[in-house]
């Protein structure tokens, strides 16, 4: 990354069409159309978000210290907890996955960039302007949206002067990610390397392929639903309204419509990054390679027809809570095929212990604990006991901080000496690793017991029984978030210097971002590459 | 980039928004199918919105209780109940229940009930030949009054059922504009 590159590629500038180079200063960002500068744009702006929302959950984690009310007032810490998963979820996590997508996804497959890179770089800005509009809510009269991240009426159309800049910012992040699905399966349907046939692409590819599908049939119906919220709001429709004949319970089906594949949305790709990872450090072949395609598939389908499993509480019929139950059940046998894949391809390997495989081997064990306590609480008779508590918090963070997070992790760790042409201080990496790999458990293994026992999420005081657990899992947080000091700390090291990468960085990894030299330079595979 | 890659960008690109306006479409089409499957599934306890003929055929060997509950929405500023808390009742037969609001206000207000049925299954076999929410109500300031429910239990109702809940809540309605007449929609 940096103007470094014209130093670097030595023998490849030979056959460079680089004719005009990256333009300098803040043009070369603004109005860049190269999809690496775009993939570094989406990864910094998520990394910023990541903190954002990570301040944002640390006031959370000072209030429930201890019981009783101690620095924020109810209100406050509402706003809190519903802006650290917007925040989060649409800023942390989706970004840096497509920011992944557009530094990975051009040089897997062989092409030069992304199939529509003027609107790859209207996709990256519209992010800036969405988060302006969520972040400003904070300074407005009533505060920022409060109602939970959900946004469910009736309490959501209780949002003061912030709830057309929340409706607003859901649509401008919606566009932006839509626009973003649309690039990524447009580049791998026509941008592929010749003979590079479909079940020939690396898994990461696979999975955003499959991801960007999700994407552009769930993100229309949330951007719907929260249109209806909006109309509610100011135009008098009662889509929501029983007193006008609506139902505030059908907002719930239609969220969850899009917000189960939303949860895939977060977790696929990662899924994609493992298979990659895992395979180079164990020095054999991904096992099952088809069955990971296909297992990936079934889990977007069913996807679609789980959603009721976030409602078992409001009253539906028998029949619908038993389909509802059975379906989702049935997600843990494609995700089991992975699980069992991944562990099958170790089997026997000669493994190495390296950074990116370390942040691999705690998502397989970490997610697939998240994978269970989501098997606990399909089990519609006992989710009414789960419901609404921090069990529920404990299981979704499970696969989306060791699940999801620690997945951007390993891909930074893999990918990055190919981004910056440095090898990263392993010591320090390790170190990282193993800091947010304890403290993330500490973090989050007691709220299943918190959970379990009863407390609810979203309320900022709780009963004196829980307060050791609640001090214990604050701790956590703290550790954890200072942790991740060290990982902006190492990123920025490797940038600036260190030891310089090889073309292939670690020991015989495969995939064609590995036959062009570290870093990357600002065009590759002009020609499309030869495949045998 | 060639021009023939181009058109096949191009439309590839086009399919793939035609795809993502058929979502947001499809999002709001789950609006009216919701209703539709509530209905074809007999769920969400929702009772007719008009009077319903009916023909009285008792069935004196069955007694079913129906409960009432009254609600306030939000603590709007009514009073609202019912007259009796629950009536033993015979299938096929026609029976009136009262119910009583009062306007707390010394400003005219209008409110509507809206009814929901318990279990939600037996809302079709639970009928109205006349009801105080089938349409809004409209109180004077402090003006309080009796406001009757006239029902019949289809005697086809399933045997297993004895007992009914039916509930209703009063909102007030100042804030739906453009309702201020007829039925609310969507119903």
């Amino acid at each position: 990354m940096g103007p470094e590159y014209e130093a670097t590629a030595d023998q490849y500038q030979a056959d460079d069409h680089d004719h005009h180079g990256a333009p300098s200063g803040i043009k070369r960002w603004l109005f860049s159309t190269n999809h690496k500068d775009i993939g570094t744009m989406y990864l910094v702006f998520s990394l910023l978000m990541f903190f954002v929302g990570g301040t944002m959950i640390m006031i959370v984690r000072a209030e429930l210290f201890q019981p009783g009310l101690q620095f924020v007032d109810p209100a406050f810490f509402n706003q809190m907890t519903t802006m650290h998963g917007l925040v989060m979820v649409f800023g942390a996590i989706m970004p840096a996955f497509v920011g992944l997508a557009n530094w990975m996804i051009p040089m897997m497959v062989g092409a030069p960039d992304m199939a529509l890179p003027r609107m790859n770089n209207w996709s990256f800005w519209l992010l800036p302007v969405g988060f302006t509009f969520l972040v400003a809510t904070l300074f407005m009269p009533g505060g920022a949206p409060a109602a939970g991240w959900t946004m469910y009426p009736p309490l959501v159309l209780q949002t003061g002067d912030a709830f057309p800049f929340l409706v607003f910012a859901v649509h401008i992040l919606g566009a932006s990610s839509i626009m973003g699905a649309i690039n990524i399966i447009v580049t791998i349907m026509n941008m592929r390397a010749p003979k590079m046939t479909l079940l020939k692409m690396p898994l990461f590819v696979w999975t955003w392929f499959i991801t960007a599908f999700l994407l552009l049939a769930a993100m229309p119906v949330f951007a719907g639903a929260v249109t209806m919220l909006l109309f509610d709001q100011y135009f008098g429709t009662h889509f929501f309204n029983a007193a006008g004949g609506g139902d505030p319970v059908m907002f719930q089906h239609i969220f969850w419509f899009f917000g189960h594949p939303e949860v895939y949305i977060m977790i696929l790709p990662a899924f994609g990054i493992v298979s990659e990872i895992i395979p180079t450090f164990a020095r054999k072949p991904l096992f099952g390679y088809n069955s990971m395609v296909y297992a990936t598939a079934s889990i977007a389908v069913l996807s679609f027809i789980v959603w009721a499993h976030h409602m078992f509480t409001v009253g539906m019929p028998l029949a619908a809570e038993l389909f509802f139950m059975f379906s989702t059940m049935l997600i843990a046998v494609p995700t089991g095929v992975k699980v069992f894949n991944w562990i099958a391809t170790m089997w026997r390997g000669s493994m190495t212990f390296e950074t990116p495989m370390l942040f691999s081997l705690a998502f397989v064990f970490l997610f697939t604990i998240g994978g269970f306590s989501g098997l606990m609480l399909a089990i519609t008779p006992v989710d009414f006991q789960y419901h609404d508590t921090y069990f529920v918090v404990a299981h979704f963070h499970y696969v989306l901080v060791p699940g999801s997070l620690f997945g951007i992790m390993a891909g930074v760790y893999y990918w990055l000496p190919k981004w910056t042409g440095h090898v990263v201080d392993e010591k320090l990496a390790k170190t990282h690793f193993w800091l947010s790999a304890i403290f993330v458990n500490i973090t989050f293994f007691p709220q299943h017991f918190l959970g379990l026992a009863g407390m609810p999420r979203r309320i900022p005081d709780y009963s004196t029984q829980f307060a050791d657990f609640n001090m214990m899992s604050s701790l956590g947080a703290f550790g954890f978030g200072l942790s991740q000091l060290l990982f902006v700390y190492i990123v920025y090291r490797t940038v600036k210097g260190g030891e310089k990468a090889s073309s292939e960085v670690w020991d015989n990894p495969k995939g064609l971002e590995w036959t062009v030299p570290s870093p990357a330079p600002h065009h590759t595979f002009e020609t499309a590459p030869e495949l045998r | 980039m060639s021009k023939r890659k181009h058109l096949a960008n191009f439309s590839l690109t086009t399919q793939l928004f035609a795809l993502v306006v058929a979502m947001f479409g499809f999002g709001f089409a789950l609006v009216p199918l919701y209703d539709v499957f509530c209905q074809l599934l007999g769920i969400g306890g929702k009772t007719a919105a008009q009077a319903t003929a009916v023909v009285e055929a008792p069935d004196l060997s069955r007694e079913i209780v129906v409960e009432f509950v009254t609600t306030v929405n939000e603590g709007a500023p009514w009073e609202f109940r019912a007259e009796v808390a629950e009536m033993r009742v015979h299938p096929g037969k026609l029976y009136q229940a009262t119910f009583f609001a009062r306007n707390l206000t010394g400003q005219p207000l209008v409110g509507q009930a809206v009814p929901s049925v318990a279990p939600g299954q037996v809302a079709k076999y639970f009928r109205k030949t006349e009801c105080f929410c089938f349409e809004q109500q409209s109180f004077f300031a402090n003006e309080g009054r009796d406001m009757p429910v006239v029902f019949i239990l289809d005697p086809e109702i399933p045997r297993h059922i004895d007992r009914i809940t039916l509930s209703y809540t009063f909102f007030a309605i100042e804030n739906l504009a453009g309702t201020v007449t007829g039925n609310p929609p969507g119903i």
